[in-house]
Formats: structure tokens, C-alpha cells, sequence
């Protein structure tokens, strides 16, 4: 059933989060009778528990509707569902090039906010056409003239006959679908011309394989196409096309230039269909990919170790299996003498890191200690050689390192005026560059700094939220490597080097950064039989230290009535705690100190 | 026929008193004349009940009224209890009876009348010689009302009374504390219990003196406490005392035998709301709900809640963790006769490192605590768990 291209419209809805992307996107499959509003769950493109929990959309989705529009034609919607964090931008970028236009969705009380922005600069990039949408009308602050002027100073796109909406009410949907077939283009693309499918998301199932999720920009494929990714270069069978129900796979015939729907090819590793290949036909292969194309690169790694040491086998099972479905996880066996066997592992930001633990622990139920997590520093050796490093542990004896680098972030912070002196105080202890600052309106602000990635990847997103009283909005993205000077952090528990409490900090900050490191971990710790000196040491210098006292007291309390049930319990909620902690040396470590560093900046 | 009886100890809650203790976490409170009425017949009818059902080979050795207060009851109705439990167990001729009683709540008469109902031993509550560290405490009498009540306990012909003390209370210092402890020997009691006072949560104590409270300053510090606690080891020695347990003290031969069922893997039986039992292989406790109780008393299998199968392992652990309370600790000789295990095989490691840490000494065939052991028992005891 090759569809009529001018009755197609492929779209993405972008949003600051919060915005409600996904309420709209929920009304629009609604609307166009996909599904009844009885079989509706609350945001369905939402698929994860862990999505629907936050509020946030880590994997794209896409879903295709019909709709009958007023002119009486029906129409084919492939709504390509975005993720909604910074965290995902390459995947967001990817998922813009499958569409032809975007909706843009604009709260009309808290009007642009720093992901608008950088949502609509993105897909203007990749030539979409955008119309814009203001929801939440019914709230009583909203206010959706100054949010169209805004709209149109700020962006500079029209916004005059802007849907007013109430996508949680379903207040004038109607109005959305009519623009999308008025405003988004529809695709073009020659069906015989040779295949060139782009990528945009695949899903590991465990009957079918890969499931490859694509846009077809030229040409067809069908069942029984030998297929090839460009970059990867593995070549495949075509075992089934077709394209989005709502929350399920239905079948077609073929998938031709401008339709979205999906590959299955018995594809056993998602590390074959990256997101951004080009998907082209064995037998007559296209000349060249589509542009765009990127590996993945992890921007932050922490190391993962499991609670429980005789777990290391299940916790390299779930993440074979996890990395099965999400190409951008990287692990890779390490070892700590304080923890014992774990992985090293890569993810695409804190979010996503945050999302795989919890995945972890979740879904395959395991105990987990975390390190820390750093984010990727160059080391240039004396040598002229340079090392990527991942684990502060590797870092190399200073006397061989000629310089260090370490990853910087281009950041938009959008603010109301009131708060910018706050934040670019906070900025500059995070070690920011000034870049300028533009007024969007007379009452708020758009900072632009460079910041070193490090400095942000903990906790910068609650202290912007804190320091603002929530009206500060951030998006960022890697801007490059910058020369910076930089140390290794070492923390010794009763003398002894902890590896996995090591970190690496700006030379200037590591005094401050120790002295509070020592100071965590002294509240983390458990008094014990001994006293525990806890020193910070850059080399073989210490410049910092505490002591956890020895325990004095720790006596039953008159056992009454000859209730010793109740004591044994006590006895064994003692011991079940010591289980919980790591030894080192003599000293007993709780899991969660490990994660001390994280939380240096509690004010 | 005596002879093929087993000796468990029996122990009877009253939940009642004038009015509760704000360090208090057991179960009591104050209550009206109908309401220990109820509370008797539902009593009564829990004991006869469990005499029908498994009174027969058991001989009680110990019977140890607690509370709450039990000398809120008056003589008749203590009496009642002790006569309901005679005719359900064998009670020993010489059996230990204790009640445990407030200052405050006693009077010659009083006295007299548990005399004569049986009780013969007497274990009052005074926690403190001094009247602003009871206030303080939230009890109800004042020294001298203890002093009374102890006079007149002698009187009435009580020839065995312990006095409860309480160390490290808000406002003590080792001066106040060794005073007390002082004046308290002075008296001769034939036992005397000393704990340091914890504060647990869910108590009014704890919200007044606990981590992070107005009133924490309050409480003595860390070497404060350690020192008044080792000043008890010494004063009360001096005096005559022999520690026989982490808390309790006794001139030769008065150890509370009561108390000594708990350590040793004696069987007893807890009658009352909330009491605890260690039965026939089993630890079980009564229900805590007083409407439930009241209703159910008669039935044993409702009231009952068992909290733990005694298996091997379990009897093991508390062999150990219970018999380290004892100053003589543990026999490991005996520990090997009753469970066929040797005793390094089990916990050999766990001695080898705490006698490295002077936790624990060996002493022929026992294994003990040491002073500071006993300090951080628990650190020691729980490592027993296997």
C-alpha cells in the first residue's frame, strides 16, 4: 500500500520539558481515534515505568494515526516522540532529521524556557519547519499573548494563529492536527531511487531480534531486501517491514521514500544499527549515507560493583542484556581493591547513568555500589602519547603527564532578572566563562557560559533549581577539550588508599574539595572499635584530615520481661548493617560513601 | 514426683501505672480500678488455661511480677494471681517471688499483704538518690519516700530487695552518680541492677534528649558515662558486690535467679499482655492489644504469637550472645557437650578476633567479656549471629 506522499506528515512535538510534550502527543492519538479514550493509558509513548516515573522520555517512540482532516482527505501523522534530556541530544538530533516539520509546545504561563530554545535551534538546523502551540491555557497565570510575542521576538517565527490548547483538557486539539497537515511539509524522496533509511532508534526484542526504528528518505525496502548499515557495514535479510501502531508492530508489504516504520532483519546486536546510520540495499546501494551520522561517545563513566561480590556474574548479564537495547551503555571488566570485581562503564550523561542503575536494580534486582562518577580527561604524556582517561585510578605518575584536558560544555541559562546575580556566582565557582548575555524581554535573561563538564555533572542542575527558586532553565552541549590543570585526589581510610574514593579535581579546588570530601566521610562512616583517621592526599601530601572516634558505648539496654526476640533482632539489624559495608583494611565502609563526592555541595 | 519435673521460671506483666516514666518504652500505662479488674479476670483465666494445657511437667522455680507497677495492685489481687498459679503448676516450696514496686505506691499494710500472699522478694525502683534527676526522670517519688518504702519493706520482713539504678541520666555527673550508688550501699539491698540509662526512640526521653534535641547537652558525654560505669564495677565491689551480669549486682548467693532463667536457657513462661515466653523449643509472645487480650485470654493459640522456632543454629547464637552477658561468660565445654559441635568449629574465628581486641578473655574453659567488652557488647554479640 504505497501511500500517496502528499498524505503523509512526519512530525516530532519539542517542548521544554514539563511543557506537555507528551500530554499533547497522548490527545493527537486520542483525537484520531487510535485508540479510545478507555484503552488510553496516561502518555503511551512513554513506555518504560522508569519514563513514566519521571516524567521524561529516554527512548524515542514513534506511533502513525489517521486523520480526517476538514478539506475531507485522510491523512497519515508519523509522530516521532523525542527523549527529553540533554543527556540525549545526538538521539534527539536524530530523531529531528526523521521528521519534516515540528510542533512546538509553549507553556502560556512560563512561555520559552532554555530547552525551547535549544529544541527549536536544533530542529531549525535540520530544516524543519516549526509551528508553534501554547498549552496550558487553562491555568490561571497563563498568559498567551505575551507568550505569541515572545514567541515571535525571541525565535522569530510566527505565532499569531497559534493553537491555543489545553492538552491535559483537550482543549482545541482539532485546531493541532489541522495545522500539522497545513504547515509541516509533506516528504519527498523518490521511491526507485536507491534505499537510504535513517536510523533513529532500534529496540532489542527478544523473538525478533532488532528492531529497527527508521525514516525512508529515498527509495524502498521490503521483505527479503538485503539490507546494509553504512557505517557499521553488517548486512542483514529483510525479515518484516512495517510501521507504528499504537503500542504495537503492524506488518506491511514495504516501506517506501517518506514513510517511518520499522525493520526487523534477525539482528542479534543493536551495536549493528547505531542511531544515524543509513540503512541502504545491499544490491544497489545508495552512493552515499545520510549526513549526520556520529558514534556515540560516553561522556561520564563511573564504576559499577555489585553489593554482593558473588553477583559479579548476574550484574555482566544484565548489562549485556541492558546494552542489548541501548547501544550508547559501554562497560568493561575492572577491579578495586576496595570493591572487589566490577565494570567501568560509559554513559551519555548523569540522567542516563542514573536511568541504568536504576535499571539494574530494578529490573534484575541487584544491590549496587556506585563511584563516583568523572567524565573523560585527555592526559598528554612527556612522551608525545595521550590517554584517555576514565578511572582515576589509571591516572598516570605525574612526572610523565605533560598537561592535562578536560571536556567543556557551551551552556544556555535562561533566567528572570531577579536571579541572575545568584547564578552567575554559581557559574563562576563552577569554574564558568562568561560569554554574554542576552535580554529576551525586559524581565528575563539568557546567560551563555562555557563550563567545564565536570563541574556540572553532579549536582549543577538542583543548585540552578535552588538558586533561582526553580525559574532557571539550562541546556548545554559539548563545546570541546580545553587545557586545564588537574589533579588526583587520594582519600586513605586508617592510612590506607581507598581506590575507588579517588577522584580527579581542578588544582585550585582540591584543597576546599578534600578537606569537605574528609569531612563526608565522617559522617558516612560508622564508629567502630578504633579510631579511623580519614586524610586527603594529592601524591604522597596530605591536606586534609578527620578522625571517626572509637566507639565508647554499645550496650543491649536491660533485656525486660525476657523479651529477647526483640534484642536478637536488634542484634541482627546491627549485623545485616555491617553486611551492607565494605572492609578495607580493618575499617568497615558503607556502600554509600562511595558515592560521598557527589554530595560535597549540600548547603 | 517432684524430681521428674522440669524447672521453668514464670513471669506475669502488669501494665499498669500511676503514671509513665518519660524514658519508658514497655508496655504500661495508667489505669482505672475497672480496668484492672478486667484485666485480673482476663489474667487468671490465661493462666488456668495454660495450666489445663501444659501446666503438668513443669515446677515454677521463679514467679517475678513486672510491670508497669505492680504494686499498683493491692495485696488481695496479687495474691489471687499467686494462688491461680499454684493451682495451675507446681509452684516451688522455695521458689523466687519477686514483685516489683514503686516508692511511692507502698504502705506498711500493703507490704504486708504481699508478704503474706507469698511474694519474697522485692525489687524497687529508685533509679536515683537524687530528687531533681527523678523529676527530671518523670517519676513519681522523691529519695525519701524510697527511703521509706525501703524501711518499711525491711519491716514487713522482705529479707531480699533489689534497687534499680539508672546511670548517665540528664543532669548526672559522676559525683551525683557515685553518691547515689553510695547511699544505695549504705543501705545493704541484697541486689542492686545499675544500667546506663539508652534512650530509645518512640519515648518522650528521646524526643527531650535524643541526637539533634534541645535537651542532648543535657546528657552526660560520651567519657562521662564510661566513667560512671566503670566507678559502679568499683564502688559496689568495694562494698560487697559481686557483678554477675552486665548490670546486675549481688551480695553473695542473692543473684536473681529470675533473671538468670533468660541467660541460660531456663524455659519460661510470660502470662499478660505483651509477655514475653521461651517454651517448648519456641520464643513467643502475647499480643500487645489490650481489647484483643481482654477478649481472648482464655485462648492460648489467639493470644499467642510465636516470634521464633528455636532450630539449632538459633539455640547456638544464644548460647553465646545470652550466656556473655553472665561475668563468668560462656562454658565452651558445655557448649560442645550440648550441640556435638566443637566450639572453635563454630566460633573459633569470631574468638581468635575480638580476644585480639581485648573484647573478649578466655578463662579456662569460659569465654568472657572483658571490661570493654562489655562496653560494646553488642559489637561482640551480634557477631555471634551466624
Amino acid at each position: 500500500m504505497a501511500a500517496d506522499q502528499k498524505k503523509i506528515r512526519n512530525f516530532c512535538i519539542i517542548a521544554h520539558i514539563d511543557h506537555g510534550k507528551s500530554t499533547l502527543a497522548d490527545r493527537i492519538i486520542e483525537k484520531t481515534g487510535t485508540l479510545t479514550s478507555r484503552e488510553m493509558q496516561d502518555q503511551i509513548l512513554d513506555n518504560m515505568d522508569l519514563e513514566r516515573e519521571r516524567g521524561i522520555t529516554i527512548k524515542s517512540q514513534a506511533v502513525r494515526v489517521i486523520y480526517t482532516a476538514r478539506d475531507g482527505e485522510e491523512y497519515i501523522f508519523n509522530l516521532i516522540d523525542t527523549p527529553g534530556h540533554v543527556d540525549f541530544n545526538y538521539e534527539v538530533s536524530r530523531s529531528l532529521a526523521a521528521c519534516d516539520g515540528a510542533v512546538l509546545v509553549v507553556d502560556a504561563a512560563q512561555g520559552i524556557e532554555a530547552q525551547t530554545l535549544a529544541n527549536v535551534y536544533m530542529a531549525l538546523d535540520h530544516d524543519l519547519d516549526v509551528f508553534p502551540v501554547i498549552n496550558k491555557i487553562d491555568l490561571p497565570s497563563a498568559d498567551p499573548e505575551r507568550v505569541k510575542s515572545e514567541i515571535e521576538d525571541v525565535i522569530g517565527i510566527e505565532a499569531q494563529d497559534a493553537p491555543l490548547i489545553s492538552a491535559k483538557n483537550g482543549v482545541n486539539i482539532e485546531e493541532v492536527l489541522e495545522q500539522i497537515v497545513e504547515k509541516i511539509p509533506s516528504p519527498s524522496g523518490d521511491p526507485e531511487a536507491p534505499l537510504q533509511a535513517l536510523i533513529f532508534d532500534s529496540v532489542y526484542d527478544a523473538y525478533r531480534g532488532v528492531i529497527v526504528f527508521c525514516r525512508i528518505k529515498e527509495g524502498t525496502v521490503r521483505r527479503g531486501t538485503r539490507i546494509r548499515m553504512m557505517a557499521s557495514g553488517a548486512e542483514y535479510d529483510t525479515v518484516e517491514v512495517g510501521y507504528f501502531g499504537a503500542g504495537q508492530f503492524i506488518p506491511c508489504d514495504e516501506l517506501s521514500a517518506g514513510m517511518v516504520g520499522y525493520i526487523t532483519a534477525s539482528i542479534k546486536n543493536v551495536k549493528d544499527t547505531q542511531v544515524g546510520d543509513t540503512v541502504t540495499d545491499a544490491g544497489n546501494p545508495a552512493g552515499e549515507a545520510l549526513p549526520g551520522y556520529k558514534k556515540v561517545q560516553p561522556m561520564v563513566y563511573c564504576g559499577l560493583y555489585p553489593a554482593d561480590g558473588s553477583k559479579y556474574g548476574d550484574l555482566r548479564d544484565a548489562l549485556e542484556k541492558l546494552q542489548l537495547n541501548d547501544a550508547s551503555l559501554q562497560y568493561e571488566p575492572e577491579t578495586s581493591v576496595a570493591l572487589g570485581f566490577g565494570f567501568r562503564c560509559g554513559f551519555l550523561g548523569l540522567l542516563h547513568l542514573e536511568i541504568i542503575q536504576e535499571r539494574l536494580e530494578r529490573e534484575y534486582n541487584l544491590d549496587l555500589v556506585t563511584t563516583a562518577p568523572g567524565v573523560v580527561y585527555y592526559v598528554y604524556k612527556t612522551d608525545g602519547s595521550m590517554v584517555e582517561l576514565t578511572n582515576p585510578s589509571n591516572m598516570p605518575d605525574p612526572s610523565v603527564i605533560e598537561y592535562m584536558e578536560e571536556p567543556f560544555v557551551s551552556a544556555e541559562i535562561m533566567v528572570t532578572t531577579e536571579f541572575i546575580g545568584p547564578i552567575m556566582d554559581l557559574c563562576q565557582e563552577r569554574r564558568g566563562v562568561y560569554l554574554g548575555m542576552e535580554y529576551m524581554e525586559t524581565t528575563r535573561a539568557l546567560l551563555k557560559y562555557e563550563l567545564p563538564l565536570n563541574e556540572i555533572i553532579y549536582d549543577f542542575f538542583d543548585a540552578l533549581k535552588s538558586r533561582s527558586k526553580g525559574y532557571a532553565s539550562f541546556d548545554y552541549e559539548m563545546k570541546g577539550y580545553v587545557r586545564s590543570e588537574l589533579v588526583k585526589l587520594d582519600i586513605l581510610v586508617n592510612r590506607e588508599e581507598v581506590d575507588a574514593l579517588s577522584f580527579i579535581v581542578f588544582a585550585d579546588s582540591a584543597y576546599e574539595r578534600g578537606r569537605k570530601m574528609c569531612e563526608k566521610l565522617k559522617e558516612e562512616i560508622p564508629r567502630q572499635l578504633f579510631e579511623i583517621p580519614i586524610q586527603a592526599a594529592i601524591g604522597s601530601k596530605i591536606i586534609a584530615r578527620e578522625t571517626v572516634k572509637a566507639l565508647r558505648k554499645d550496650v543491649l539496654a536491660k533485656c525486660y520481661g525476657g523479651d529477647i526476640s526483640r534484642k536478637r533482632k536488634l542484634l541482627e539489624k546491627q549485623k545485616e548493617g555491617k553486611k551492607r559495608m565494605r572492609q578495607v583494611g580493618n575499617v568497615e565502609i558503607p556502600q554509600k560513601a562511595f558515592m560521598s563526592v557527589l554530595k560535597l555541595d549540600d548547603k | 514426683m517432684t524430681n521428674k519435673k522440669t524447672d521453668i521460671g514464670i513471669y506475669i506483666h502488669i501494665p499498669f501505672c500511676i503514671r509513665k516514666c518519660a524514658y519508658c518504652d514497655f508496655l504500661s500505662g495508667p489505669a482505672g480500678e475497672q480496668e484492672r479488674t478486667e484485666y485480673l479476670t482476663a489474667l487468671l483465666q490465661e493462666i488456668a488455661a495454660s495450666g489445663r494445657k501444659e501446666g503438668g511437667p513443669y515446677r515454677a522455680k521463679t514467679v517475678f511480677f513486672g510491670g508497669g507497677t505492680p504494686s499498683v495492685l493491692p495485696g488481695e489481687q496479687i495474691g489471687k494471681i499467686l494462688e491461680s498459679l499454684r493451682q495451675a503448676f507446681h509452684v516451688a516450696e522455695d521458689a523466687e517471688i519477686t514483685m516489683e514496686a514503686n516508692p511511692g505506691t507502698l504502705t506498711a499494710e500493703k507490704l504486708s499483704r504481699y508478704r503474706a500472699a507469698g511474694v519474697n522478694r522485692l525489687s524497687l525502683g529508685l533509679q536515683s538518690m537524687k530528687n531533681d534527676e527523678l523529676r527530671l526522670l518523670g517519676r513519681i517519688h522523691t529519695r525519701e519516700d524510697f527511703f521509706e518504702s525501703f524501711y518499711l519493706a525491711r519491716e514487713a520482713g522482705f529479707d531480699n530487695i533489689n534497687v534499680d539504678l539508672i546511670s548517665a541520666l540528664p543532669g548526672q555527673t559522676c559525683g551525683s552518680w557515685e553518691e547515689t550508688l553510695e547511699e544505695t550501699a549504705a543501705l545493704k539491698p541484697e541486689h542492686i541492677s545499675a544500667y546506663s540509662l539508652i534512650v530509645e526512640e518512640g519515648t518522650p526521653f528521646y524526643k527531650m534528649y535524643g541526637p539533634g534535641s534541645s535537651g542532648e547537652l543535657l546528657l552526660p558525654g560520651e567519657e562521662e558515662d564510661r566513667k560512671m560505669y566503670r566507678r559502679t564495677a568499683q564502688l559496689l565491689g568495694e562494698a560487697g558486690y559481686r557483678r554477675y551480669e552486665i548490670s546486675n549486682y549481688a551480695l553473695p548467693g542473692k543473684e536473681c535467679l529470675h533473671n538468670l532463667c533468660y541467660w541460660t536457657g531456663i524455659p519460661y513462661l510470660g502470662f499478660g499482655l505483651g509477655a514475653s515466653s521461651c517454651f517448648e523449643g519456641r520464643r513467643f509472645s502475647n499480643t500487645a492489644d489490650w481489647e484483643a487480650y481482654l477478649k481472648n485470654s482464655e485462648n492460648l493459640a489467639l493470644v499467642r504469637t510465636v516470634t521464633e522456632e528455636l532450630t539449632e543454629k538459633s539455640l547456638m547464637e544464644e548460647f553465646c550472645f545470652l550466656g556473655l552477658r553472665l561475668s563468668e561468660g560462656i562454658d565452651r565445654k558445655e557448649f560442645e557437650e550440648r550441640f556435638k559441635r566443637p566450639f572453635g568449629e563454630v566460633y573459633g574465628g569470631v574468638e581468635r578476633r575480638f580476644v585480639q581486641m581485648g573484647l573478649l578473655e578466655v578463662r579456662g574453659r569460659r569465654l568472657r567479656l572483658t571490661e570493654q567488652g562489655i562496653d560494646l557488647s553488642n559489637q561482640v554479640m551480634c557477631e555471634f549471629l551466624l
